[in-house]
């Protein structure tokens, strides 16, 4: 691509933001000239450019847009719709751009012709409302504008280098008005010309007339008429390649590394000659260095620039009046850090617009303005910059967070009950959470706040959140200023050195065994007590596995530093050995070899020459989180579920959990199918029509006995396992809860008992897999019926297909035991691959709701097959009528079996099998 | 014209290599991969990583990750305060240092010397070896530097 098209693509690219922000100022305000002639001005300003280097299909697009605005400026009504109309020609504009960049040069082919002749009948209209004379005065007007500022531009001249661009602004604007008389590469010619003869006649910056024309289109007309002031201090910047500034960053970097290694040298040699020179060099490089971070310093607002005009957008597809406010746009941080925050704050937006603000009508009967507010701010605080996001809607509702972090399974109600509405909130930065009702196509898409709060992390920053009820939320980031160079804390443990960077660290704590910090254990967890809080504790030897001995020794000797640290929520101390100093570090990437390793953001050289590794404060975090109950639970399930899946081919293990009940030999059930452990007082077990039962999360649980023989306990309290599925749930009394063990689970010998699916070798041991499915109708009859099960069933692959894991897992056993080898997939789109895979199978049961192909689908697709058209399918349905059952045939379904009669899914595929052999022989 | 033709042929014909000598076995690297040979000082040790990994060190304001040889060959460790030497090369941009026991000369041999790995070499060795070249009395085998650092990588990748 050639430097001229390179430097069009990244002028036009940016006059288009520019033109985005103005045009919804312009909507708010049709009547404000000064607007309209500026979006005119660049959308002029590209149309121009597009003909000089031939992009016809660009420049037929803003030659259209910029007719219909010479309307508007020329007296036309603005209409909601013209302006969508121009904003989306200007996506298209930026489409094309950035096709024309990806193809080095080339236009797009396609046509624009729907947008054009939208744009073109829109002007028409705009010609027939608009009178003749206002038409003519403009152009009256327009001349008598021209001729006076050409005056003026003369005289001045000389003085003002800045003027060039103005002028040349000013003739193109002059020409765009008659340009109906003169053919367009003519006019285009003649602002080149212009451009160039003027550049020519201005000495002082011959260099960048291009570049500043655009630049003063950014500029309101107003400044542009008045402030020459403006124009020739924008003269003076010119484009550096963002590469050269980085250059210029590593080299920098260097040098304060060097200077640091010569200030501890002669820091050595008392008397040396070298101090006075060395301390020049010291303050000269410190200053190289903040000149050197300015240069990539940009306003924030640059990051801002797309969000009045999605503000707007959000604004008319929700329905919502909102206006967006914001302050200090002019902060300044690295542009590095720049990039990384602008799609994280974009996405805080769009929250605060769908979730945060509430409709009209409901903010009217809040008493608050029907019009909501959106508050972006940006301000210096120390070497961070913080960001906020507020919003004046509904706040957080504490009530749903609390619903929907109990059906995670994120937390207990106990542990709910004990926090504060704070500690709540921040239960939306977990992963997968949100509290939309509704998936709108503005958020909710399974991008959450926890995306944000990554993106935040993984440049050093925080993110904290305040919400008021009814009075709106506000979501804070503090990030630092630069990525290049951090301040870090530089300390000791197992005899090596780490940088830790200062923005994780809250606090330092110095423990001895007899001072007031002390080191204390829960069981073997290592807490620190810290102002009337437990902060968790971990070794940072043992974290990285070095050190003389091991880390637990370490811990035991109770004297030592604790580095509190923050990140995100989540507070925790880290154990050292030693604490030196703080030092300003530059950080530099790790080589690819090491990048695998979570615990380091990178390493750098101290002034002494060492390499020290620099701690990742969000791996240490996420280390510590694994320890956190809570994750633990979930990733258990989690891998007890996949763990189920992979043991349905017999090969992989399954987490079985293992308790006593009645006999002494041990028992155990997936522990995939348990939905919790519970223990409950005896006391709370109530007595009613015949059966036990206990109040557990607001509604009445069954309990049933493993034996009859069971003794009930009189006091203390009872372990139960809990099942739950679809709102219903089971509490099975157990006498002890022995182990959870990750075991094969292969039942060698059946079981004639009610309630033993047979017996397994699980840790070495005999035990007795128990059958659910005897158990859940216990509790509910519908649940499902028990029948003895057939051994003795000949060893046939059977092909699982239901969406629920509930009844994946529920089943897999049942089939298994009753001699099937079977293989369960979460949905046909997976059977479907296992099938092509050339998986064999001698059966298929299939549920039949399930999302996106359904069971009905399914089968029709498999008969339509040649391969399958023989395969015996079963139906498994919730939903049993004659209907169903009809539908199920003639998508070619063998047998329909209710989803809870399994002696009916056992006979039925015996059935089925028995049919086969009698066919075979 | 002739001369130089014949010079030029000459070169084409011959690799310099840079001897090391790695647990008594001498080693070959090939002169143009070769940056610079130091002694490793100061290694910084980086835990939890793989276990060739020495450290990264800092060579002339450089962090250079340093690779024990001996380890990447499963060779015994060295004697505590036996001599290293390193050898460093750049990857991809990277600096990376091989930890050895000693550099030898440098020699020029013809690739026609050059034999394949004989097929009952060492996997974890034929994996690095380029080819073997006879030597008087000894045999040299050529490291093949980019097959040391893919294979170095790529396990680590399916981790």
């Amino acid at each position: 691509m050639d430097d001229l098209l390179s430097e069009f693509l990244t002028e036009t690219n940016e006059s288009l933001d520019v033109v985005d922000v103005e045009l919804v100022k312009f909507e708010q305000e049709p009547n404000n000239a000064k607007i309209l002639d500026n979006v005119f001005r660049l959308v002029h300003t590209i149309k121009g450019t597009c003909g000089f280097l031939g992009l016809p299909r660009l420049e037929a697009l803003a030659h259209a847009g910029e007719t219909l605005m010479g309307k508007f400026r020329d007296g036309a009504k603005v209409t909601p719709d013209a302006v969508s109309l121009i904003l989306s020609s200007i996506d298209r504009i930026k489409e094309i751009l950035a096709e024309l960049e990806a193809a080095n040069g080339t236009e797009p082919a396609g046509s624009d012709h729907d947008l054009i002749s939208e744009l073109e009948r829109m002007a028409l209209e705009a010609d027939t409302r608009g009178s003749a004379a206002a038409d003519d005065t403009a152009e009256a007007e327009d001349d008598g504008l021209a001729r006076g500022e050409l005056v003026e531009q003369v005289l001045e001249r000389p003085l003002r280098p800045g003027e060039v661009s103005l002028d040349e602004l000013e003739r193109a604007f002059r020409e765009a008005e008659v340009e109906v008389e003169l053919p367009v590469s003519a006019v285009l010619s003649e602002i080149e010309a212009d451009a160039e003869m003027e550049a020519e006649a201005a000495p002082p910056a011959p260099l960048a007339p291009r570049g500043r024309k655009r630049e003063e289109d950014a500029a309101p007309r107003e400044t542009a008429d008045k402030g020459e002031k403006k124009a020739s201090v924008s003269s003076q910047s010119i484009r550096v390649a963002v590469e050269t500034l980085e250059h210029l960053m590593t080299m920098v970097s260097e040098l304060v590394l060097t200077r640091n290694q010569l200030l501890e040298i002669s820091r050595r040699h008392e008397d040396s000659e070298f101090k006075v020179p060395l301390q020049r060099l010291s303050n000269v490089t410190a200053e190289l260095q903040e000149g050197v971070m300015k240069t990539r310093m940009q306003p924030i607002g640059n990051a801002w620039q797309k969000l009045p005009r999605i503000v707007r957008d959000l604004s008319q597809e929700l329905d919502k009046p909102i206006e967006l406010e914001m302050i200090g746009a002019e902060t300044e941080l690295d542009r590095q850090v720049l990039e990384l925050i602008k799609d994280p704050l974009t996405h805080m937006i769009r929250n605060s617009a769908d979730h945060g603000l509430e409709m009209p009508s409901d903010r009217r009967a809040a008493g608050k303005s029907e019009k909501g507010t959106i508050t972006l701010s940006a301000y210096h605080e120390g070497g961070h910059i913080i960001i906020e996001v507020k919003d004046d809607g509904r706040g957080i509702d504490v009530d749903r967070v609390k619903a929907k972090v109990l059906e995670r399974g994120l937390a207990t109600e106990a542990e709910l009950d004990k926090m504060t509405d704070q500690q709540i909130h921040k239960f939306i930065f977990h992963a997968g959470f949100s509290t939309a009702q509704n998936i709108t196509s503005v958020s909710g898409r399974g991008v959450g706040m926890d995306v944000v709060r990554n993106n935040v992390e993984l440049i050093g920053g925080t993110i904290d959140l305040r919400s008021v009820p009814g009075r709106g939320s506000s979501f804070i980031i503090k990030i630092p200023l630069t990525l290049a160079i951090v301040s870090a804390l530089i300390v000791e443990a197992g005899g090596d050195r780490f940088a830790i960077p200062q923005l994780s660290v809250v606090e330092l704590v110095r423990v001895q065994s007899n001072s007031e910090h002390r080191i204390e254990r829960i069981k073997d967890t290592p807490v620190l007590r810290l102002r009337n809080k437990l902060l968790p504790l971990v070794h940072m030897s043992q974290l990285l596995g070095v050190g003389p001995n091991d880390g637990d020794q370490e811990i035991e000797s109770d004297t030592g530093f604790i580095v509190v640290m923050q990140v995100g929520s989540q507070t925790f101390g880290v154990v050292v050995d030693g604490v030196f100093h703080t030092e300003e570090i530059v950080v530099k990437p790790m080589s690819s070899m090491l990048r695998n390793l979570t615990m380091f953001s990178g390493n750098t050289i101290l002034g002494d020459g060492a390499v020290i590794m620099i701690i990742d404060p969000n791996g240490v975090a996420s280390a510590m989180a694994s320890h956190a109950s809570s994750v633990v639970a979930e990733n258990e399930r989690k891998e007890a579920e996949d763990a189920m899946a992979s043991a349905l081919d017999g090969q992989a293990t399954v987490s079985m959990l293992l308790f006593r009940a009645g006999s002494p030999e041990p028992k155990a059930v997936p522990l995939s199918l348990v939905t919790r452990l519970e223990e409950f007082e005896v006391s709370k077990i109530e007595h009613s029509n015949g059966r036990d039962l206990v109040q557990y999360r607001g509604s009445l649980m069954p309990l049933v006995y493993i034996e009859a023989s069971q003794t009930r306990r009189s006091e203390g309290t009872q372990p139960m396992l809990v099942f739950s599925d679809a709102g219903r749930s089971m509490g099975l009394i157990v006498d002890e809860i022995v182990d959870i063990v990750e075991d094969r689970m292969n039942i060698e010998v059946g079981s004639d008992r009610a309630g033993i699916l047979g017996s397994a070798v699980i840790k070495d041991k005999a035990t007795e897999i128990i059958d659910l499915g005897y158990y859940l109708p216990q509790a509910f009859e519908d649940w499902f019926m028990r029948k003895e099960m057939d051994i003795a069933a000949l060893t046939k692959k059977v092909l699982l297909v239901d969406d629920s894991a509930f009844f994946r897992n529920m089943l897999t056993p049942v089939l298994k035991a009753a001699g099937y080898d079977v293989t369960a997939v979460n949905g046909a789109r997976q059977a479907f691959e296992l099938l092509e895979n050339g998986d064999t199978f001698q059966a298929i049961v299939s549920d039949i709701e399930m999302p996106e192909i359904n069971g009905f689908e399914f089968c029709e697709a498999l008969r339509r097959d040649p391969r399958f058209r023989k395969m015996p399918v079963l139906a498994l349905s919730a939903v049993v009528s004659p209907a169903s059952i009809e539908r199920g045939r003639q998508a070619g379904f063998d047998d329909y079996v209710a989803k809870f009669d399994r002696p009916g899914l056992i006979a039925s595929l015996k059935d089925l099998f028995a049919g086969e052999m009698g066919i075979a022989a | 014209m002739r001369h130089n033709d014949n010079l030029a042929a000459g070169i084409d014909d011959t690799i310099q290599y840079v001897t090391v000598i790695i647990g008594g076995q001498l080693f070959g690297l090939p002169i143009s991969q070769v940056h610079d040979v130091f002694v490793p000082e100061s290694v910084t040790r980086v835990p939890l990583a793989a276990p060739e990994v020495a450290g990264v060190l800092n060579l002339r304001g450089r962090i250079v990750t340093a690779i024990d040889m001996r380890k990447r060959l499963h060779l015994p460790a060295r004697d505590a305060n036996a001599q290293v030497m390193a050898v460093g090369i750049e990857h991809k941009g990277e600096s990376y240092g091989l930890v050895i026991d000693q550099v030898g000369e440098v020699l020029r041999l013809s690739n026609d010397s050059m034999e394949p790995n004989p097929s009952n070499l060492d996997k974890r060795w034929a994996e690095i070896s380029g080819g073997v070249h006879r030597l008087d009395g000894k045999l040299m085998i050529i490291l093949d530097v980019t097959r040391l650092f893919g294979a170095m990588f790529e396990p680590m990748a399916a981790a």
